[in-house]
């Protein structure tokens, strides 16, 4: 080893601890960025094999009943490669020791063997044998939430009739990586299954022998996507289609990409923080080294070290630190990696998942932290490169300080002479003390990020369920029914309030824009349902025209007072023209509303409903359950308060992961930053500070002087971090934003209290350290020290 | 007698300074250090450089030693132009001609007196090994002592060992002995006497101090950036005898 990497080691190991917090910092970085991208990673590479070896479909299509036949028709259309007719039924589940209410999603298997395509990944068990009518394949979710085996036993009812099935497998498939149900803002394992079944009992349970009522199919290869869905739509219209969709709009798909989405923007966001951070930590410690290495640099150079040499050695100890955190971020990102692909492989039900840290992301994550270390030096480095060694000779000239902004606006007489010095301390190095309170700022920042999207949950859940569903049971029933099932549900003990729900498929479309939505009905007046405006208060639905969701009139571009076309894909398919009379404030999943009375005028179909909601007193909820389950009408129901728990549980755990590991994060942030120009400001003044020691300042009054400067910053720091963290969420719910949910940004007080703590704490925490140091400085030896 | 010691033939001319000045400009103010040096130094002369604060003696030092560009003038070492080299040349020059001593030492604090000496022995082209130098130096004793352990004049003699160690042609040492006591200046002129009567070293010594300019074979006088005088000295000195 040469002597300058003697020097190298040996400073590294003198600025152990300010090297320590930056390497923390870099490491943040690191690790935030292998960990999206690694699970990015595994998540993309495992699901591109599971829709490849499955054959996951590209057009999907539901009608409400065509014969067979026509699937040949259907397959012969151009642009068509391979596609798969089949029947697809909601049903109630019975399990058995869960009384609550669930829903399964009955698809047809090809009597006795896996589907050509959306084929299933058998994890155990087998598939339905050709002839057995009872048996039935299940979702590997749903089978872990009611712990059910191959062999168990359960109950279905199709179509009204209850059917007894016997469990052979557990599967997954391509078609649902994500299972919910639709219209839930949250997964629900325990009361949504998918269940797969032969066609033969099936169809004849949901009298659609000879006939199907789903269509999936593969793109042959330079087919157009919307071309073959318009030649889709053309021939199943007759036959009740409700329109093709496209993977994008495919459940599961959708919520994967936008997932991925996340991923990115998180790829993006957080290790450019973190980067951004440790570059300028890295900058200030190298500066403060440089200059103080002046007389150093010129030796050096003197006896003839290049200058290309001189800014290497520098290079290496930033390169030093920088390798420091990249080894802690690597372990960290990987580590972080794999907790978060647990988390979603609860979330994304993949039959396996290749999650490992790939070289290149290594390669890339380095490129990009060497990268950000050396522009954030690069000044510095620059600084020893150019240095004429006869200039470094001479001691650097004292600095020049002025009189602060406080002192010239005449208010010095109100400050005590130690504050003076704090201030123009400050203000002499304008650029630097912003860039610290711009660290601090962000630690603050990245903090409110950790604990906005409880916050926003919470209130999302507070809105959608006790200002707009305030329903406890929602009742769909098999088809359209006569009113007077509202009173029948009425007279069940236990209930409440019963309020009808009217809901048609509907194709809304302005100019060249389309959305196909579900149209409700509502009941003016009504308590169980309700739509609320941008303020948050009740909007009774108007006598006439609709009201939309702010997101949905967004995505079609129209504004209250447009006129919309409406075409019902239902019954006798008519189409009007609407007037949209108010927005909607919405955050989960999108719809059109209309009075009920003017939703049947609309649909020529006089006064029937699709479905009730009902509140109950709680104590007679299992009766009432149970009397619905009886009910040959009902085809399904939704449990509020299970639902809000669920989401809560499931949230819960995820929320309380991220929001540690961010404030971990942040916290080294804030630390790495208090703490460095703590540590940078010791080294600046510990000469000024030593005289005033010897001119008789107390400890206390020293402590002051340094740390006063500190506090003043964070001070700072803590409001720009509330600006800065609201603007962090709002790029990340911008980033968030679809059809399925859109997260508010709303930031609850608590998360601006805990940002503030933790980064006072941070504060505390180095400016202890820092004076400690402080009180054990050598008088003596600082004053001996030639500056 | 100026002729008499040395002739045209056999003296061999390693610095030619020209017509050399130097101005330094801080804004409105033009301050000239160096108003046109013109200067020879034969291998293996002692010369001492003497005068007053704020004379050009570092200037010049610096200029000779390839540390600092003149504003007009020439400097020839070894058939070489400093004055128009390049960065890289200039490099080279250090690295293998000049050996410098300043006065606050400008030791390295995070390396031992050994590893001092070696970041310049590893670079250089025919360098004495560190411990060698040291033991030169009388410092055999301290080799693996920071520069925080020991005293004002041990390290002056690490800085000197430090300077030596390459075997440079020149010694350039701007008030070696500045910051310490007489007889503790004494020993490090010693050894930079020895140096020189060993090595041929050809050596300049910055000093304030008149009584050192007794060991030297010539002694010029700078003032107001100019050379005043050029004594040579007829009755040359050793080191030992010196006390002030
Ligand atoms: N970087 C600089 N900028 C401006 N003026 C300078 C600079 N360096 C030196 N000077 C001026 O040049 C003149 C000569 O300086 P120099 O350091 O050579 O003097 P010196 O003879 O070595 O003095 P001393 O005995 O005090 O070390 C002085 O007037 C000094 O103020
Ligand atoms: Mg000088």
């Amino acid at each position: 080893m040469t002597a300058l990497h003697r020097k190298v080691w040996r400073e590294l190991w003198q600025l152990r601890s300010q090297a320590l917090a930056i390497a923390v910092v870099i490491a943040g970085g690191v690790a935030t960025l292998l960990m999206s991208l690694s699970t990015l990673e595994a998540l993309q590479q495992t699901r591109r094999a599971f829709y490849r070896d499955y054959r996951f479909t590209e057009v999907f299509a539901e009608l409400k009943r065509a014969p067979e036949e026509l699937g040949a028709a259907l397959a012969a259309l151009p642009g068509v490669q391979q596609l798969e007719t089949r029947v697809v039924a909601a049903a109630r589940l019975e399990i058995p020791d869960f009384t609550d209410p669930a829903t399964g999603l009955l698809i047809s298997l090809p009597d006795g063997r896996n589907p050509e395509l959306n084929r299933l990944f058998l994890r155990r068990g087998r598939l339905p044998a050709a002839d057995r009518d009872r048996e039935v394949v299940i979702s590997e979710s749903f089978a872990e939430a009611h712990h059910l085996q191959p062999g168990d036993g359960l109950a279905a009812v199709i179509n009204g009739r209850r059917q007894r099935l016997t469990v052979t497998g557990i599967a997954l498939s391509p078609e649902h990586v994500y299972q919910i149900k639709p219209g839930d803002l949250f997964p629900d394992a325990k009361r949504y299954g998918i269940l797969w079944l032969n066609r033969s009992p099936l169809a004849a349970a949901y009298d659609m022998d000879g006939a199907f009522n789903s269509v999936v199919l593969t793109l042959a290869r330079d087919a157009r996507e919307g071309d073959v869905i318009a030649a889709l739509d053309r021939l199943l219209a007759p036959y009740g289609g409700t329109g093709a969709i496209g993977r994008a709009d495919q459940v599961s798909h959708s919520y994967l990409e936008a997932e991925f989405q996340q991923l990115e923007t998180m790829a993006r966001v957080f290790p450019t923080i973190f980067l951004g951070v440790a570059a300028f930590l890295l900058h200030v410690v190298l500066a403060r080294l440089i200059a103080t290495q002046r007389e150093q640099i010129a030796i050096l150079k003197a006896f003839g070290y290049s200058r290309f040499q001189v800014s290497l050695h520098y290079t290496q100890l930033v390169l030093l630190m920088t390798g420091l955190g990249l080894a802690l971020g690597a372990v960290g990102g990987f580590w972080l990696g794999r907790v978060l692909s647990e988390l979603y492989a609860d979330f994304f039900r993949f039959p396996w998942l290749d999650y490992r840290l790939l070289p290149s992301h290594l390669a890339l994550g380095s490129l990009i932290t060497i990268g950000a270390a050396l522009l954030g030096t690069f000044g510095a480095l620059r600084q020893a490169y150019r240095l004429p060694p006869a200039e470094a000779m001479r001691p650097e000239p004292p600095a020049r300080y002025r009189p602060t902004l406080v002192e010239r606006l005449g208010l010095q007489r109100h400050l005590a002479q130690p504050s003076r010095m704090i201030l123009r301390h400050l203000e002499r190095r304008p650029v630097k003390s912003l860039l610290a309170i711009l660290g601090i700022a962000f630690a603050c920042g990245i903090l409110m990020v950790g604990n906005f999207q409880q916050g926003a949950v919470r209130h999302m859940l507070a809105v959608q369920f006790d200002l707009a569903q305030r329903y406890d049971l929602a009742v769909t029933f098999t088809e359209p029914t006569s009113r007077r099932v509202l009173h029948e549900l009425a007279a069940l003990p236990g209930v409440q309030a019963v309020e009808p729900q009217r809901q048609a498929p509907v194709l809304l479309r302005h100019g060249h824009r389309t959305f196909r939505t579900g149209l409700q009905g509502l009941v003016r007046g009504g308590d169980l349902r309700r739509v609320l405006d941008e303020q948050f208060e009740v909007l009774d639905p108007p006598r006439q025209g609709l009201v939309l969701t702010d997101f949905l009139a967004e995505l079609l571009a129209v504004q209250p007072g447009d006129t919309l076309s409406v075409e019902v894909l239902e019954g006798r398919r008519r189409r009007t023209s609407v007037v949209v009379e108010g927005l909607v404030r919405e955050y989960v999943g999108v719809g059109a509303y209309m009075d009920i009375e003017a939703l049947n005028r609309l649909l020529g179909e006089g006064p029937a409903v699709t479905g009730a909601l009902l509140a109950l007193d709680p104590e007679q909820r299992p009766a009432v359950v149970a009397a619905l389950n009886r009910s040959p009408r009902v085809a399904g129901i939704t449990d509020r308060l299970a639902a809000i728990l669920s989401f809560d549980e499931t949230m819960a755990r995820t929320v309380l992961t991220f929001a540690f590991i961010s404030t971990l994060l942040a916290g080294s942030i804030a630390f790495g930053v208090v703490y460095n120009s703590a540590r940078i400001a010791l080294s600046e003044r510990s000469r000024e500070l030593a005289s005033l020691r010897v001119l008789g300042f107390s400890r206390a009054e020293i402590s002051y002087i340094l740390l006063g400067e500190l506090a003043l910053l964070t001070a700072l720091g803590i409001p720009c971090g509330f600006l800065v963290g609201r603007g962090l969420c709002w790029y990340l719910t911008v980033g968030l934003r679809s059809d399925f949910y859109r997260v508010p940004l709303v930031l609850e007080s608590s998360t601006y209290a805990f940002a503030a703590v933790v980064v006072m704490a941070s504060a505390l925490l180095s400016g202890w350290i820092v004076r400690r140091r402080l009180h054990r400085l050598d008088l003596v030896a600082v004053l001996k020290t030639r500056e | 007698m100026a002729s008499s010691s040395r002739t045209a033939d056999d003296t061999e001319i390693v610095f030619r300074a020209q017509a050399l000045t130097k101005v330094y400009r801080m804004g409105e103010v033009e301050v000239h250090a160096l108003r046109g040096i013109d200067l020879e130094l034969p291998r293996g002369e002692f010369v001492v450089l003497l005068g007053p604060s704020g004379s050009g003696k570092s200037t010049l030092l610096n200029i000779l030693g390839g540390l600092d560009t003149p504003t007009s003038g020439q400097v020839i070492c070894g058939g070489r132009n400093l004055v128009a080299a390049g960065e890289r040349e200039l490099t080279e020059f250090r690295r293998h001609l000049v050996g410098f001593v300043f006065q606050f030492y400008n030791l390295i604090p995070s390396l031992t007196a050994r590893e001092n000496v070696a970041i310049v022995t590893e670079i250089a082209r025919d360098p004495m090994p560190p411990e060698d130098a040291l033991t030169l130096v009388g410092l055999a004793e301290r080799l693996d002592h920071f520069p925080s352990q020991l005293s004002g004049g041990e390290q002056q003699r690490v800085a000197i060992a430090r300077a030596i160690a390459k075997r440079p042609a020149v010694l350039l040492c701007d008030e070696p002995t500045g910051a310490l006591d007489s007889q503790t200046g004494v020993v490090v002129l010693e050894v930079l006497e020895r140096i020189n009567r060993e090595f041929g070293t050809t050596t300049v010594v910055i000093t304030h101090n008149a009584d050192i300019a007794r060991m030297a074979d010539r002694v010029i006088h700078l003032g107001d950036g100019r050379i005043s005088t050029i004594e040579r000295n007829p009755d040359k000195r050793p080191a030992r005898e010196l006390s002030w």
